[in-house]
């Protein structure tokens, strides 16, 4: 499977993970070690950023693992903005998640405030990864400022609906010039698998892996089923057959 | 990121490669290009490929469907006008070359009105202003007194004229341009010097570069083409298709048109390196449809009734009409020289007539003026 490149990173799992709603961090890092994911994301308003031993961050120490802090709690671009840099300060990373939502229901993210955030942020030397609603046109002004890649969500977070926006997904893999990663939603290794098997560049997945009953099968679980989406993507699908035959020759006229 | 440019990625491509990985195709690749879903770029060769000439009658039929799904049974209707014959180029294939030793003429803005008249009586809303390329003559200053002139008389405005700069598309586009149709000729580096040998276009590279200069300017439409009979056509197809696909990832606000200019005979001596017959210039539009669904395929009257006709229903969208390929062609001058000859030289209320015997509309106007502010 080729590798996947964000920005100057490079990785080999397509698996992105979170931090959250672990009934314990042991059985958070032993879910993230068993996913064998490199990226994952942990929300600076739950790092002690003073304390060198974090138990979070404690738990994420590995080789194989980059941090990617996350703005979750932000209301705005200009809150977004002091969050990148304390997040930078203290966890030494470029590496950005950038998600503003102001709505604290159902956690979608703010459009505007996100693309006023990311181009300051882009500015500044973030390597910008901003989570979105699945939304084309955003998508490509998120681009266009030079955000890493795009993280347009396929259902609410933590709903594990799976990928009610497939349609505008299609359309957003289609057209980007940088990775699409499906971010949120994910509630099953069948929704992870479609959405590689679509042409996505990567999931991240959070809840579905830490609310299970056993995380550490399920991580493994999610683990395989973007391997095996991402590879059906790169060896191609076979398609369905629509084609319909003429029944009066539509060239004879070139003969 | 929009940082690199499509001269950057045509220069990590080589010709050769890809012209072996066509003509590589093989049957099954054709067959699985016709049920792709979503065909890419190597679909488009193997639809473009030797291999796919046993499978026109598949294609056919795809891009009949697709083309209707998309834009419904329509012809756009537009019409050229040649403003100037005066160039500075040597382009070895071109009547209006320097080297070729014509009468030069270039309206005055009192000539181009009484062409226009001509022009509006016979129904045109949409206008294509053709020129040389020789910046004295025909240049940015000439070109932008033009359009002002004229903007009142018509909906829609293109042009194809010499490659400018991106400072300049935006004055004009001001003024109400909406489409500029700038063709490569050939995407082959090494071999356009030998056709360009001199002037501003002999620089392949800042050719190249218009559509990110158009693409940065806000143009809402590009026209982009290679000169079909150059090189092999299939080859160059390709990096057409590959160049159309980085515009329209890029400047994504952009609408895009490809043109199918064919080499045909005229005052020089040119004759086609690469001849393109009737049943491989189908099979490049039906191939050109099946892979991209939304760009406009225009047919000019260089091609024969016949072959329009039929066309018409199988992947275009656009067609010329009444065309006079000479400045002042259609009210000033009775017979100057013309670039190329006119194929299909019925009336446009002829080939109207045609359109709509096929049970397809006409459209005379798809855009307004007043939509730019």
């Amino acid at each position: 499977m080729s590798q996947l490149k964000v920005g100057e990173y490079t990785f080999q799992s397509r698996l992105f993970t979170g931090t959250g709603k672990f009934a314990s961090n042991t059985l958070m890092e032993e879910a993230i070690n068993i996913s064998e994911s490199e990226l994952v994301t942990v929300a600076l308003r739950r790092v002690e950023l003073n304390n060198e031993s974090d138990d979070i961050l404690r738990h994420l120490k590995h080789p194989r693992i980059n941090l990617l802090p996350n703005t979750s709690g932000v209301r705005t671009a200009k809150e977004a903005v002091f969050a990148a840099q304390l997040a930078r300060e203290a966890l030494d990373t470029n590496l950005l998640k950038l998600e503003i939502h102001p709505d604290p229901k159902y956690l979608l993210p703010d459009p505007i405030e996100t693309l006023q955030a990311a181009e300051e942020l882009v500015k500044l030397g973030f390597v910008v990864l901003p989570y979105v609603q699945a939304d084309p046109v955003l998508c490509k002004r998120l681009e266009e400022v030079g955000t890493a890649a795009v993280m347009p969500l396929g259902a609410p977070i933590g709903s594990n609906q799976g990928l009610q926006t497939k349609e505008m997904l299609r359309i957003i893999i289609e057209q980007s010039k940088v990775p699409v990663v499906v971010d949120a939603g994910i509630g099953a290794p069948s929704h992870a698998a479609d959405a590689m098997e679509m042409g996505a560049d990567a999931v991240l997945v959070n809840t579905a892996v830490a609310v299970s009953p056993n995380p550490v099968q399920m991580a493994k679980a999610f683990k395989m089923a973007v391997e095996a989406g991402r590879m059906a993507y790169e060896a191609q699908l076979a398609q369905k057959n629509y084609g319909a035959e003429a029944s009066s020759p539509l060239t004879a006229f070139l003969d | 990121m929009t940082t690199s440019s499509f001269d950057q990625e045509h220069a990590s491509y080589n010709w050769e490669d890809i012209r072996q990985s066509i003509y590589a195709k093989t049957n099954e690749d054709v067959e699985k290009a016709l049920i792709a879903n979503k065909p890419d770029l190597e679909d488009f060769k193997a639809l473009l490929s030797p291999a796919a000439e046993d499978h026109l009658e598949g294609m056919a039929a795809k891009s009949r469907s697709i083309t209707q799904q998309r834009f419904g049974k329509t012809i756009q209707m537009y019409i050229p006008l040649y403003l100037s014959n005066a160039c500075a180029n040597a382009c070895v294939y071109c009547g209006f070359s320097h080297d070729n030793d014509i009468k030069r003429i270039t309206l005055t803005k009192k000539q181009v009105l009484e062409e226009v008249k001509v022009i509006k009586d016979m129904g045109f809303e949409h206008l294509l202003l053709v020129t040389g390329e020789h910046p004295a003559a025909c240049g940015f200053d000439y070109l932008k007194e033009i359009i002002e002139v004229i903007k009142p008389n018509f909906s829609l405005i293109s042009i194809e004229v010499q490659p400018m700069l991106q400072k300049e598309y935006e004055q004009l586009i001001d003024l109400g341009l909406h489409t500029v149709y700038v063709y490569q000729e050939t995407y082959n580096r090494e071999q356009y010097k030998s056709y360009h040998p001199r002037g501003k276009k002999s620089d392949f590279s800042y050719r190249l570069e218009t559509g990110e200069r158009l693409g940065r300017a806000g143009i809402h439409k590009i026209g982009i083409g290679c000169l079909l009979g150059l090189e092999d056509w299939r080859t160059d197809s390709f990096f057409t298709a590959l160049h159309l696909d980085y515009l329209e990832k890029t400047y994504w606000r952009t609408k895009y048109s490809i043109s199918f200019p064919r080499l045909r005979p005229h005052a020089g001596a040119f004759q086609p390196n690469h001849e393109v017959n009737d049943r491989q210039l189908a099979q490049l539009i039906m191939a050109y449809r099946i892979f991209n669904p939304d760009v406009d395929l225009s047919l000019s009257t260089r091609e024969s009734k016949v072959f329009r006709d039929n066309m018409l229903q199988l992947g275009v969208t656009a067609m010329s009409a009444g065309s006079k390929t000479e400045p002042g062609g259609y009210a000033v001058y009775n017979q100057a020289l013309e670039q190329f000859s006119v194929a299909d030289d019925r009336s446009p209320d002829e080939i109207n007539q045609m359109i709509r015997s096929k049970g397809y509309e006409t459209i005379w106007k798809d855009w307004d003026s007043g939509m730019m502010g």
